[in-house]
C-alpha cells in the first residue's frame, strides 16, 4: 500500500497535459508540435505510474486497495476510489493504450491538433475514472462524460460520414444511460447511499431486482455492444480516425462489460440469475449473426468492427456463465480484446494513412513491398482468431470452458464462432496482403516506418504475453473473481431466505 | 534438457531465420535451420533408444501456462514411447525435407522465409507431440495448422495458393471445433485436462451419461468421437478431407513434411495417444473404424484417375491415413503407429521423388505431359519405385510389414466394423497398386508427351536433394524389417510401456499372426495384380484407359471430380454463408434494426446532424462550454433530486 492517493494522480494527472497544452501558444504548426510532445510525454507518464498500481496490488485480497474517501457533494455522495482483481488491469489497459494512439496520431492528425491532443487526454481522465471510481455518481459522471470526447472526435476528425456516426452513436448511448440514471436515483431512495461497496453488500427486492437489471442492462448493453442494439459500432469506427477506433474497441467497449460485473452480478444477483438465459441467447446471435455479416463486408474497419461485437458476445457469455473460468476468461479476453482489436485498428490505419481508402478491394499484394506490414498483420489477426499462443486464445478458451459447464448448447454454438472468425479474418487478410500487386497506385506504397514499429512493438509483446503466461494477469483477478462469485450465491441464497420467508 | 533441445531448437532457427532473414543471407539461414533441425534429430533417436527400448518415459515441467481456478495447465513435455517415436519420425523427416528444400527452392527468392516456416511448423509439431495435457495438444495443434496455411499459402501470388491456405485454415478449424468442445467436455467431466489424470480416471466413467446439447448421450462415447472430429479434420477422413488435395499447391517439399508425413498424422496420434479414453468407448471405436476405411477406399478410387502426380500421392496419403485409423478402431493401436512410422518414409521418399520430377519438366505438374523420363533422370525413377512398392507393400518393403499387419488385424477382429474394414482395405491395396504403377508408367515410361524445350532441359536433380532421397529410401525399405519385431511383435508391450492402453479382451493384433494363408497372401496378390495391370493398360494397349472412360463416363466424371465434395459443401455451407450475412447486414442491421431505431428518427437526426455541422465550423470553446454544462446539469441533478 502506498500512502499517497497514486488513483487520484493516475486519473488526472492527463489534466495536468492538458493545462500544460492549453497554456503553450504560438503558431499552428510549433504549438502542434507541442501539443504532441506533452500529450505523449504525459501519457508515458502517466502509464509509468499506473504500472505503480499494478506492482503494489496485493492479489490475494478481494478488498478495494488505494482506496480514497473524501466528502462530496453534501456527504451522501462521496469522492470515493479504489480498485479491485476486477478493476485494476483496466486502469493499465488505458494508460498503455494511450501513448501509442497518440503515436498513431502524429502524422495523420493535421488539424487542430491542440484540441485534439486536449480531448484525448481528458478522454483518458475519464476512462480512468470509470475504472477507479466507488460512488455510483462518480461512476456515472466518469462513464457519460467519456462520451462528450469521443463524440467529438468522431465529430471532428472523423471520416465523411461523420456526423450520422457520431450521432448514432451518442442516441444509442443516451437513451441507455437516462435508463440507467433512473434505476440509480431509485436505488438511493432505497438504499440511501451511493457508496459501491455499500450497495454491493444491500440486499434490493429480488422483483425489483429485475428491473434495476434491465435499466443497467440498457446502458450496458449499448457500450459492449450487444445484439441488437451494435449498429451504431461499425458506423462509428468506420467514421472515427484510427486513434478513435483503438480507444472505442480497445476502452470504450470494455466499460459495458466492466459495468455488468462491478454492479449487474453482485448488485442484482436474481436479475443476473433470471436474464442469463437472455445475455446467453443475445450474445450466441451476436456471435453468429455479426460473424456472418463480417464475412460480407467490403470496408475493413467495419469488418473488424463487426468481429469486435463477436469477440463481445463471448465475453458477456463468460460472465453471465459465473464460473470461475468464464469470469476471468472474459476480464482476460476484454484486455486481450482491448490489446489485439487495437492493433487491429492501427494495422488499418496504416495502410489508410497512405491511400486514404479503407475499401478493401482497394488493395491487394501488399506483402510484395511491405513485409513487415504482412508480418504485423499477420500476428494480430491470428490472435483475433484465437491462436493458442496468442493472447485471442487464453481468454476465449477459458470463456468456453466456462461455458461448457454451465449450458452445452451455448458453448456448441458460441464455438461456431470460432470457425467463422478464421473465415473472415483470413479472407480479409488474403484480400488485402496476398496477391500479386497489380493496382497502380498501390506500386510506391511504403513499409512501416520507424514510429510504427515503435507503436506494434508492445502490442505484439503483449499479445505475446498473455499468450504464453497470462499468470500475472490472472493471479490478480482470483481473489475477486471468486468473492464475486460468492458473493452472488450468498446473495442468491439471501434472496431465496426473503421469499420463502414472505410465504 | 535434451528434450528440452529436441523442442525448442527448431522454434530458435525459425525466430532466428525468420526475423534476421535479410541480414543472415539465404546461406546463413539455410545453415541455421538445418543446422537445428538435423542436431534435433539426431537427438531423438537418442530419445528413441533411451525411452522406447530401455522403458522409461521422462517429464519435464517449464512453465505455469493457464491458471484459473481448477483449471490447470502447464507448458511441459511428457516423453514416453509413442512420444518418442514421434519424434523421430517428425524431425527425421523434417531435417530431411530441410536439406532437399536447399536444393528444391534454389531459385526462390524467399528461401530464409521459406526455411523458418518450416522450422516453425517442426517446432509446433513437436510441441504437439511432446505434450501432456490436452491444451497444449491443442496449441501444437493449431500451431502446424497456422504452419501449414503458411506454407500452402507460400507463395501467395498465386490465387489458387491463397485459396488452398485459407481452405485448409478453415476446413481444419471445423475438425478443431470438436477437438475444442471435446477438451472442454473432458474438463467438464474430469476436473482436469492432464493426460495421467484424466487417463487415471476414464475407467470410472465408462458407461456414465451425461447431457449434451439437450441430450443424455453416454460420456466416453461423446468426448472420443468430438475428439475424434478434430482428428478427422486433421488427418483429412472422409467429409473433412477437402483441404488435402488443394494444400498440394504448396511447394513439394511441404507436402511432402506437413501434407504426407508428419501434420496429418496428428489426428492418429491423437487417437493412440487417447487410446486410455477410446478403450473404454467401444461404439466411438466403431465409427473410428468404419470412417478410416471408408477413406482409405474412397480416397484410393479417386487416387485412380487424378493426372497431376502431386495429387495422386494426396489421395494415397489419405487412403494411408484411413488404414492406420481402422486400426486404431480396431485396437490394433501398434500396428497404426507402426504404418505411421514407415509410411512417413516411403510417402515423403515419392513425394520428394515427384518434387525432383517437377523439377526436372520445369514445374510441370500435370502427368498427361510426361512420359518416357526414366533414361534421363535415372536415380529419381529408382527412388520413385522403392517409394511405390513400399507403399504396394511389396514384401521386404516397409510398407509390407505395417499394411499386412493392420489387414490381417482387421480380419482378426472377427467384428462387422472389422470386417468391412478388411475388404475395405484389401480393395484400397488393389487400387493403391494401380494408381501407383499409373503414376509410374505415365511419368516415366511411354513416348515423351512434353514439348521439345522442356524434354532438352531434363535433368537429373543436385545432390542436395539426391541424398535426402537416399535417406528416406533406405527407410521405406528398412524401417519394416528392422522395427516390426520391437513396435509390433510379440512383445510390443514392453516397448510401447503405458503410453498405449489395449485392454486385455482387445486382441486383434496378437491374432492377426494366425489369420489363414489366404489372408496373408490376398493383399500381396492383389498388389502384383494391379502393378501389372497398369503395364498393361499403360505401356502395352495405351488405348484401355481410354475406352474405359468414354464408356463409363459417368463413373469417371464422378471419380475425377473427386465424388463433387467441393461442390456440395460450396452449395451447402459456402453460398448459403455468404447469402445469409449479406441478409443480416443490409436486412438486419440495415433496415430492421436500423430503421426502426436510429434512423428512424431520420428526421430528427437530420436537423441535428445540421446543427452539429453548425457547431462544427464554431471554435473549441463551444463543444467544452456543451461538455461542461452537460457535466453541470448531472452533477445539479444529483444534488438536488438526491441530495436531501
Amino acid at each position: 500500500m502506498l500512502d499517497w492517493p497514486i488513483l487520484s494522480t493516475v486519473t488526472f494527472l492527463p489534466l495536468v497535459g492538458v493545462l500544460l497544452i492549453l497554456l503553450t501558444s504560438g503558431k499552428e504548426e510549433s504549438s502542434a508540435r507541442n501539443a504532441r510532445w506533452v500529450a505523449l510525454w504525459t501519457t508515458l507518464f502517466t502509464f509509468v505510474i499506473s504500472l505503480f498500481v499494478w506492482i503494489n496490488f496485493e492479489n490475494g485480497t478481494a478488498a478495494f486497495q488505494f482506496v480514497e474517501k473524501g466528502d462530496w457533494l453534501g456527504g451522501n455522495i462521496n469522492y470515493h476510489m479504489g480498485v479491485d482483481g476486477i478493476s485494476m488491469l483496466f486502469i493499465i489497459l488505458t494508460t498503455f493504450l494511450m501513448p501509442l494512439c497518440i503515436l498513431a496520431s502524429w502524422e495523420a492528425i493535421t488539424v487542430r491538433v491542440r484540441e485534439y491532443m486536449i480531448a484525448f487526454l481528458v478522454m483518458e481522465t475519464l476512462m480512468i475514472g470509470v475504472f477507479c471510481a466507488l460512488d455510483m455518481v462518480l461512476f456515472y459522471l466518469f462513464f457519460e462524460a467519456g462520451l462528450i470526447p469521443m463524440f467529438l472526435i468522431i465529430g471532428i476528425w472523423g471520416g465523411a460520414q461523420r456526423v450520422y456516426a457520431s450521432f448514432k452513436f451518442f442516441l444509442y448511448t443516451l437513451i441507455g444511460s437516462v435508463l440507467m440514471l433512473a434505476a440509480m436515483i431509485t436505488m438511493y431512495f432505497i438504499a440511501g447511499t451511493t457508496d459501491i461497496p455499500t450497495l454491493i453488500d444491500f440486499n434490493f427486492d429480488p422483483h425489483l431486482q429485475l428491473w434495476l437489471w434491465l435499466a443497467f442492462f440498457a446502458s450496458f448493453a449499448v457500450k459492449v455492444p450487444m445484439w441488437p442494439v451494435h449498429t451504431w459500432l461499425p458506423d462509428a469506427h468506420v467514421q472515427a480516425p484510427t486513434a478513435g477506433s483503438v480507444i472505442l474497441a480497445g476502452v470504450l467497449l470494455k466499460m459495458g462489460g466492466y459495468g455488468f460485473l462491478r454492479f449487474s452480478i453482485p448488485m442484482f444477483p436474481e436479475g443476473s440469475d433470471y436474464f442469463a438465459p437472455l445475455i446467453f441467447a443475445l450474445s450466441v446471435v451476436a456471435i453468429l449473426y455479426t460473424s456472418l455479416v463480417a464475412l460480407v463486408q467490403k470496408d475493413m474497419k467495419k469488418l473488424i468492427a463487426y468481429s469486435s461485437v463477436a469477440h463481445m458476445g463471448f465475453i458477456t457469455i463468460g460472465m453471465f456463465t459465473l464460473t470461475q473460468q468464464g469470469l476471468e476468461g472474459g476480464i482476460l479476453q476484454m484486455i486481450s480484446h482491448g490489446i489485439v482489436s487495437g492493433a487491429l485498428f492501427l494495422c488499418v490505419g496504416v495502410v489508410y494513412d497512405r491511400m486514404h481508402t479503407r475499401e478493401i478491394a482497394r488493395y491487394g499484394g501488399l506483402v510484395n513491398r511491405m513485409p513487415r506490414y504482412a508480418l504485423i498483420f499477420m500476428i494480430f489477426t491470428m490472435a483475433t482468431i484465437g491462436l493458442p499462443g496468442t493472447s485471442g486464445f487464453v481468454g476465449e478458451f477459458l470463456i468456453l470452458v466456462g461455458t461448457y459447464q454451465v449450458n452445452t448448447t451455448v458453448a456448441f454454438l458460441a464455438t461456431i464462432g470460432v470457425i467463422l472468425g478464421a473465415a473472415y479474418s483470413l479472407w480479409l487478410y488474403r484480400r488485402v496482403v496476398f496477391g500479386e500487386l497489380v493496382k497502380e497506385d498501390l506500386k510506391n506504397i511504403v513499409d512501416v516506418g520507424r514510429r510504427e514499429i515503435i507503436i506494434f512493438t508492445p502490442l505484439i509483446l503483449v499479445a505475446f504475453w498473455i499468450g504464453i503466461y497470462p499468470e500475472p494477469f490472472l493471479d490478480v483477478m482470483h481473489a475477486s473473481v471468486i468473492n464475486l462469485m460468492d458473493q452472488h450465491e450468498t446473495a442468491l441464497q439471501a434472496g431465496k431466505a426473503i421469499i420463502n420467508a414472505s410465504k | 534438457m535434451m528434450y528440452v533441445l529436441i523442442v525448442f531448437l527448431p522454434l530458435l532457427a525459425a525466430l532466428i531465420a525468420g526475423l534476421f532473414g535479410r541480414s543472415l543471407g539465404d546461406r546463413g539461414s539455410q545453415l541455421i535451420t538445418c543446422g537445428a533441425v538435423i542436431i534435433s534429430a539426431i537427438l531423438s533417436w537418442v530419445a528413441l533408444y533411451q525411452i522406447a527400448f530401455q522403458q522409461t518415459t521422462e517429464a519435464v515441467e517449464l512453465l505455469t501456462w493457464i491458471n484459473s481456478g481448477d483449471f490447470d495447465v502447464n507448458w511441459a513435455l511428457r516423453i514416453d514411447s509413442l512420444t518418442a517415436v514421434m519424434l523421430v519420425v517428425v524431425n527425421t523427416v523434417s531435417a530431411v525435407v530441410h536439406v532437399y528444400s536447399i536444393g528444391y527452392m534454389s531459385h526462390d527468392p524467399h528461401k530464409p522465409r521459406f526455411m523458418a516456416y518450416l522450422s516453425l511448423f517442426t517446432f509446433a509439431m513437436l510441441m504437439l507431440v511432446t505434450s501432456d495435457n490436452f491444451v497444449q495438444l491443442y496449441f501444437g495443434w493449431e500451431g502446424v495448422g497456422l504452419a501449414s496455411y503458411l506454407l500452402i499459402g507460400f507463395w501467395y501470388k498465386k490465387p489458387a495458393a491463397n485459396a488452398a491456405a485459407i481452405k485448409a485454415f478453415v476446413v481444419n478449424r471445423v475438425g478443431d471445433f470438436g477437438f475444442a468442445l471435446g477438451i472442454m467436455g473432458i474438463y467438464f467431466v474430469f476436473n482436469s485436462v492432464s493426460f495421467d489424470e484424466v487417463f487415471a480416471a476414464a475407467p470410472s466413467q465408462a458407461g456414465q451419461t451425461f447431457e449434451f446439447l439437450g441430450y443424455q448421450v453416454d460420456i466416453l462415447t461423446t468426448l472420443c468421437l468430438l475428439l475424434f472430429v478434430g482428428a478427422m479434420g486433421k488427418s483429412a477422413q472422409i467429409g473433412l478431407h477437402t483441404w488435402l488435395p488443394d494444400a498440394m499447391e504448396g511447394p513439394t517439399p511441404v507436402s511432402a513434411l506437413i501434407h504426407a508425413a508428419t501434420m496429418v498424422t496428428a489426428g492418429v496420434f491423437m487417437v493412440a495417444r487417447c487410446s486410455p479414453i477410446f478403450e473404454y468407448s467401444p461404439e466411438a471405436l466403431m465409427v473410428v473404424t468404419v470412417v478410416g476405411a471408408t477413406t482409405c477406399f474412397f480416397a484410393a478410387t479417386i487416387g485412380l484417375v487424378q493426372n497431376d502426380i502431386k495429387r495422386v500421392i494426396a489421395y494415397s496419403t489419405c487412403s494411408q491415413l484411413g488404414y492406420m485409423f481402422f486400426a486404431l478402431g480396431i485396437g490394433a493401436y501398434p500396428a497404426a503407429i507402426f504404418h505411421l512410422f514407415t509410411h512417413a518414409f516411403f510417402k515423403a521418399l515419392l513425394f520428394l521423388s515427384a518434387g525432383s520430377v517437377i523439377h526436372a519438366v520445369s514445374d510441370e505438374q500435370d502427368m498427361r505431359k510426361m512420359g518416357g523420363l526414366w533414361k534421363h533422370i535415372k536415380v529419381t525413377y529408382a527412388m520413385m519405385w522403392i517409394g511405390s512398392l513400399a507403399l504396394a507393400g511389396i514384401p521386404l518393403f516397409a510398407g509390407y510389414y505395417s499394411k499386412d499387419l493392420i489387414i490381417e488385424s482387421a480380419f482378426a477382429a472377427h467384428t462387422g466394423v472389422g470386417d468391412y474394414a478388411f475388404w475395405a482395405g484389401v480393395a484400397a491395396a488393389l487400387l493403391t497398386a494401380f494408381y501407383s504403377g499409373r503414376l509410374i508408367f505415365m511419368t516415366f515410361h511411354g513416348e515423351p508427351r512434353a514439348s521439345k524445350e522442356v524434354m532438352a532441359h531434363v535433368h537429373e536433380s543436385p545432390m542436395v536433394m539426391l541424398i535426402p532421397l537416399g535417406v528416406l529410401a533406405a527407410g521405406a525399405i528398412f524401417a519394416g524389417m528392422l522395427f516390426a519385431g520391437p513396435m509390433t511383435g510379440e512383445d510390443f508391450r514392453e516397448f510401447w510401456g503405458a503410453s498405449i492402453l489395449m485392454l486385455e479382451n482387445s486382441t486383434a493384433m496378437l491374432d492377426a499372426h494366425h489369420v489363414p494363408l489366404w489372408v496373408k497372401l490376398l493383399p500381396l496378390v492383389l498388389g502384383v495384380f494391379g502393378i501389372a495391370l497398369t503395364y498393361q493398360m499403360y505401356i502395352r494397349r495405351t488405348d484401355i484407359p481410354v475406352q474405359l472412360a468414354k464408356t463409363h463416363s459417368a463413373l469417371y466424371q464422378f471419380l475425377l471430380n473427386k465424388w463433387y465434395f467441393d461442390e456440395l459443401y460450396d452449395f451447402l455451407f459456402v453460398r448459403p454463408a455468404k447469402a445469409i450475412g449479406r441478409f443480416f447486414w443490409t436486412f438486419g442491421d440495415g433496415k430492421v434494426i436500423d430503421g426502426l431505431g436510429p434512423d428512424g428518427i431520420a428526421g430528427r437526426v437530420l436537423v441535428l446532424a445540421r446543427r452539429a455541422s453548425q457547431l462544427q465550423s464554431g471554435y473549441m470553446y463551444h463543444y467544452a462550454f456543451a461538455m461542461l454544462l452537460g457535466v453541470a446539469a448531472f452533477v445539479s441533478y444529483f444534488f438536488f433530486a438526491g441530495g436531501h
